[in-house]
């Protein structure tokens, strides 16, 4: 089978989608709707042709693509995939069409712009799980801002524009000391890429000495914590989530604060192991406290909503713990749980959307005795619920043991303090369950509120199986994961004399070479960049 | 030595603008009012014939005038710049200045002076050449600037511009005498091998003169405090032409004299400059958080990106002139572009120029809005736009000579930029339009001018690597 484009194609089918609906007229909402879910389907089924051409047991990048793009400095259209971002990207091509499914009535209101920055930013998440150049990673991760920007901010709810430029700016916050990092990172090492970025440091040939290595590693982990969002850099996502339509909290639950961890993954742990080993107990009591934190807030949200965003805080908080366990179990544990946060909190918050459709509030206290009325609504709702909190069975189980079984081994006591977090998740799910769904109906609106439409369950139908398949044939997707996993922990052992303080000769003349490859000598004066 | 014909091509585009705009002044007075129109059209084929001439003294390098001028690369560069920018410009100002009923004529000649001005300094070799580039350039922007002569605002405009800008020139004057007084020349290759040695007080006070000047006229802390009133004031594609033509110029200057002419300055010297690059980006940024009238907020943010074109000057490198050439052009684009739009939208009189007054425009104006959005982005630096190319070059110039905790301060600047630029975004897109401005139709002009600001900061902003090689080239030739 000839793969040689698939990436570029999946990259990029998205945008050309998107560019064929501006064609489109704009009051012709129906086709617009057809055509844009016709094209997230088409992607999601290309997507599912990288599954037979990924060979599970090698451990580097895959069907790599790799072109010259601009030559001064030299940046490369890079492309591949691993064992980390293969299910991410097929995470990202299974919800996008949902999110659109979930949109097809309750967006009205400038419907063709609307399914055109989803298109957007599926190629943008796509582009940022796929990129291995630096520069190209940083171009996918923030031109998804904008299309994020607008969903939250034209079409979300009273506090969307608050809420939306409160996104941005934390987001931005983080990316542009990330830039200054890659930048930095390209003047130590000479190219973008990160395959030789990682060789590069590997070998001990550009040792970084210590304090830029902790400066670098701070640099990509705050902006990745902030996408996380690791506590306490969480509080631009409760209001995010609660103002974004459905899709905006979909995509956003389910793909964008992945993409935080995928950095971690990607990037802090193979670039800076060292920077990342001493930081590591800091980081792993910070996602700890996040985990409780996040339980502990989400129990007494009256905001349906607001309490599924505190609970990504608590879930997210496990992924960042099982990275910094620094054990192949825990990695493969923290992959999957993205997956599985993903999946469930996606469905969770399809399924606030569709109360929300139907009353127009996140409200709990608005809601109570739903299981009348709705009884199908109700059995997914508990369903998702269950497997959000990790029922066995189901997928959130496997993620959150792999990861508690993991870091057991590298300490004890994280170990016993996330395990608390997982009590707690059964204990605010279950509860807000409780006080919607049983007992008699209390409000009248509800009495009539009709049950799942058609539309409705073949959403919640295709998540339930999905959720299921995860829970029971786990082996098929951590089988594929283990080799990268793997691999990436051995990229954290270095060869050279490990962390040799080599301090760069500032008395020596430099010498650099333009992009035209004129080689230029710096005099030898100590410019440093203190005035 | 009497000029022979080289001469004369390696000045072509300022002899032939010249030409056309004297003799666009003296077909003025014959033309009927309802004919009033071929002079605007003289004035773009004027500029277009310029632009194209540029290629002539980038087929006969080298000195000219008996080393008054010097037609390299860097000044092909520049002058190719300061002549698209007179181009978009006249383009952008016809529209205007019909609806504002404001004489034509003399406003194109005036236009063709001053880019004879810009293009008389980016290729001057001597320091009284750009003296007179300088004045040329200015003395037609202070008449531009109070274009409207019924609005108190543009004579305001044009009175503080003058009157600073005059400062300026006398000080950089001064400071050429006093280095002329020290040194015996004032070519600016010559002066290289005479100031090899430690320079006495009056090279130091002269040169410190000459920058002062310069300063004012790239709008760099602390001699920016013009700029938003004057800009403000100026009809706005006046404001358009302000902002990109005589800056890239005055820039192209500094960086001549500096490099050609001083290249051994000591480290002080720098350190001025870093400390100007931090308060000029600092200053703009923060005084552009509290606008609300949307040409000061650009004004602001282009006293901000003075600052981040003086964080690759402070990185003293090829590589930073080479950075700052590619970013003047990107800025050039991006700012034309976004002044195009606030003179389409002002309305006559330039009633709409406050950010509320653009609310909802993203829904009533797509085409329109869709290229303001694309031109603040690009100011903002987002991805896959000319601004966010450039400023990687600007950081990664000041990267590489060690400038880490410059880079650092620039990027902090960009993230507070984002604030402002996002809510002349979040306006447009996020807010239901006002029924008291209904659509404006774009004239073919402006659409002209949009069309090819916006696809040329898409070019930069994906393939940048044709003009960053010329603009290293350009770099390299400096020394």
């Amino acid at each position: 089978m000839n793969i040689g484009y698939l990436l570029t194609v999946i990259t990029f089918l998205p945008t050309l989608a998107a560019l064929g609906l501006l064609v489109m007229r704009r009051e012709d909402h129906v086709w617009i709707r057809r055509f844009a879910l016709t094209a997230a389907l088409a992607e999601f089924a290309l997507s599912l042709l990288l599954v037979p051409g990924f060979s599970a047991d090698f451990p580097g990048y895959q069907m790599v693509e790799r072109r010259p793009w601009i030559t001064s400095p030299p940046i490369a259209y890079h492309l591949g995939v691993d064992g980390i971002s293969l299910f991410l990207v097929l995470l990202t091509t299974f919800l996008t069409p949902l999110a659109m499914l979930a949109s097809w009535k309750s967006i009205e209101k400038h419907v063709r712009e609307f399914f055109l920055m989803l298109l957007v930013l599926e190629t943008g998440m796509i582009g940022v799980f796929l990129a291995l150049d630096l520069f190209l990673f940083f171009v996918f991760w923030e031109v998804m801002l904008v299309p994020m920007y607008f969903l939250i901010g034209v079409w979300g709810h009273e506090r969307r524009v608050y809420a939306a430029f409160k996104f941005v700016l934390f987001t931005m916050a983080g990316s542009v000391l990330m830039l200054v990092a890659i930048l930095w990172l390209y003047t130590l090492t000479g190219t973008f890429d990160l395959p030789a970025i990682q060789a590069l440091l590997r070998s001990g040939l550009k040792p970084l000495g210590e304090t830029p290595e902790l400066l670098l590693f701070g640099a990509f982990f705050i902006a990745f914590a902030i996408k996380v969002p690791l506590f306490p850099l969480h509080t631009w996502l409760p209001d995010a989530h609660v103002e974004a339509p459905t899709a905006g909290s979909v995509i956003l639950a389910g793909i964008l604060l992945k993409m935080g961890t995928y950095g971690m993954l990607r990037f802090c742990l193979p670039l800076f192991p060292q920077a990342a080993k001493t930081l590591a107990p800091y980081i792993a009591v910070l996602a700890i406290i996040g985990i409780l934190y996040g339980a502990l807030v989400a129990m007494v949200q009256p905001d349906l909503k607001k309490l599924i965003a505190y609970s990504s805080v608590s879930h997210l908080g496990f992924v960042v713990l099982g990275i910094f366990a620094f054990n192949a179990i825990s990695i493969q544990g923290a992959i999957y749980q993205m997956l599985n946060h993903g999946v469930s909190t996606g469905a969770l918050f399809l399924l606030a959307g569709m109360l929300y459709d139907r009353r127009h509030t996140h409200l709990i206290g608005e809601f109570g005795g739903l299981a009348t009325p709705m009884p199908v609504f109700s059995a997914f709702f508990l369903y998702i619920c269950l497997s959000s909190l990790g029922l066995p069975m189901l997928n959130g189980f496997v993620g959150e043991f792999l990861i508690l079984a993991g870091t057991f081994q590298t300490n004890i006591a994280w170990a016993a303090f996330a395990a608390v977090g997982v009590i707690l998740s059964a204990l605010y799910l279950l509860w807000a369950y409780q006080r919607a769904f049983f007992g008699g109906v209390t409000n009248e609106k509800n009495s009539a509120l009709p049950d799942a439409t058609a539309r409705e369950r073949v959403i919640l139908a295709t998540l339930a199986v999905v959720i299921l398949w995860m829970g029971i044939a786990s082996p098929m997707f951590t089988s594929r994961m283990r080799a990268s996993t793997n691999h990436l922990l051995q990229q954290m052992e270095r060869e050279g004399p490990a962390n040799a303080a080599v301090p760069r000769d500032s008395s020596a003349p430099r010498t650099i070479v333009l992009p035209t490859g004129r080689a230029v000598q710096l005099p030898a004066t100590g410019r440093t960049g203190q005035p | 030595m009497l000029p022979g014909t080289e001469d004369y091509y390696r000045l072509a585009p300022e002899i032939l603008a010249a030409a056309f705009g004297v003799l666009i002044l003296l077909a003025e007075p014959f033309l009927a009012r309802e004919r009033k129109g071929w002079l605007a059209r003289a004035g773009v084929f004027a500029a277009a014939v310029s632009l194209a001439a540029v290629a002539v003294p980038a087929r006969y390098p080298g000195k000219a005038f008996s080393g008054l001028i010097v037609a390299d690369e860097f000044s092909v560069y520049v002058r190719l710049l300061v002549y698209a920018v007179a181009l978009l410009v006249m383009l952008a100002s016809y529209d205007y200045l019909q609806r504002d009923t404001l004489p034509i004529g003399e406003y194109y000649a005036l236009v063709l002076f001053a880019t004879v001005g810009m293009g008389v300094m980016a290729s001057a070799n001597e320091l009284i050449t750009v003296f007179i580039g300088l004045e040329i350039s200015s003395i037609s922007t202070y008449v531009l600037a109070g274009y409207r002569r019924d609005a108190l605002r543009s004579n305001e405009s044009a009175m503080k511009y003058f009157l600073l800008g005059s400062f300026a020139t006398a000080f950089f004057l001064y400071g050429v005498a006093m280095v002329y007084g020290a040194v015996g020349t004032t070519f600016l290759d010559m002066l290289r091998p005479k100031i090899a040695a430690p320079g006495g007080l009056l090279v130091t006070l002269g040169l410190g003169l000459m920058f002062v000047g310069l300063a004012f006229k790239i709008a760099a802390v602390p001699f920016q405090v013009w700029t938003p009133d004057v800009y403000e004031g100026a009809p706005t594609p006046v404001t358009a032409l302000l902002s990109t033509g005589p800056k890239a110029a005055a820039v192209a200057v500094t960086l001549r004299i500096f490099f050609t002419a001083f290249p051994d300055l000591g480290d002080a010297w720098f350190q001025l400059i870093y400390l100007s690059a931090i308060l000029t980006m600092f200053v703009g940024n923060l005084a552009a958080l509290v606008q609300s009238n949307v040409k000061r907020l650009l004004a602001y943010s282009s006293i901000a990106h003075v600052g981040y074109i003086l964080v690759a000057f402070a990185a003293r490198s090829e590589l930073g002139i080479a950075a700052i050439l590619f970013y003047l052009f990107a800025y050039a684009l991006m700012k034309l572009g976004a002044f195009t739009i606030v003179a389409h939208l002002g309305g006559a009189g330039e009633r709409r120029v406050a950010i509320a007054d653009y609310a909802g425009l993203g829904w009533q104006q797509p085409a329109v809005a869709f290229c303001l959005s694309l031109y603040l982005l690009s100011l903002l630096g987002l991805p896959l736009t000319a601004g966010f190319v450039g400023k990687v070059y600007l950081l990664d110039a000041a990267l590489r000579s060690d400038l880490v905790w410059l880079a650092v301060l620039a990027v902090i600047n960009t993230f507070i930029s984002a604030y402002y630029y996002l809510r002349v975004i979040r306006m447009m897109y996020f807010s239901e339009p006002l029924a008291e401005w209904p659509p404006v139709p774009v004239p073919i002009t402006v659409g002209a001018v949009l069309l090819v600001t916006a696809a040329g900061i898409l070019y930069l902003g994906i393939f940048p690597s044709h003009v960053m090689d010329w603009a290293a080239q350009a770099a390299l030739s400096l020394r």
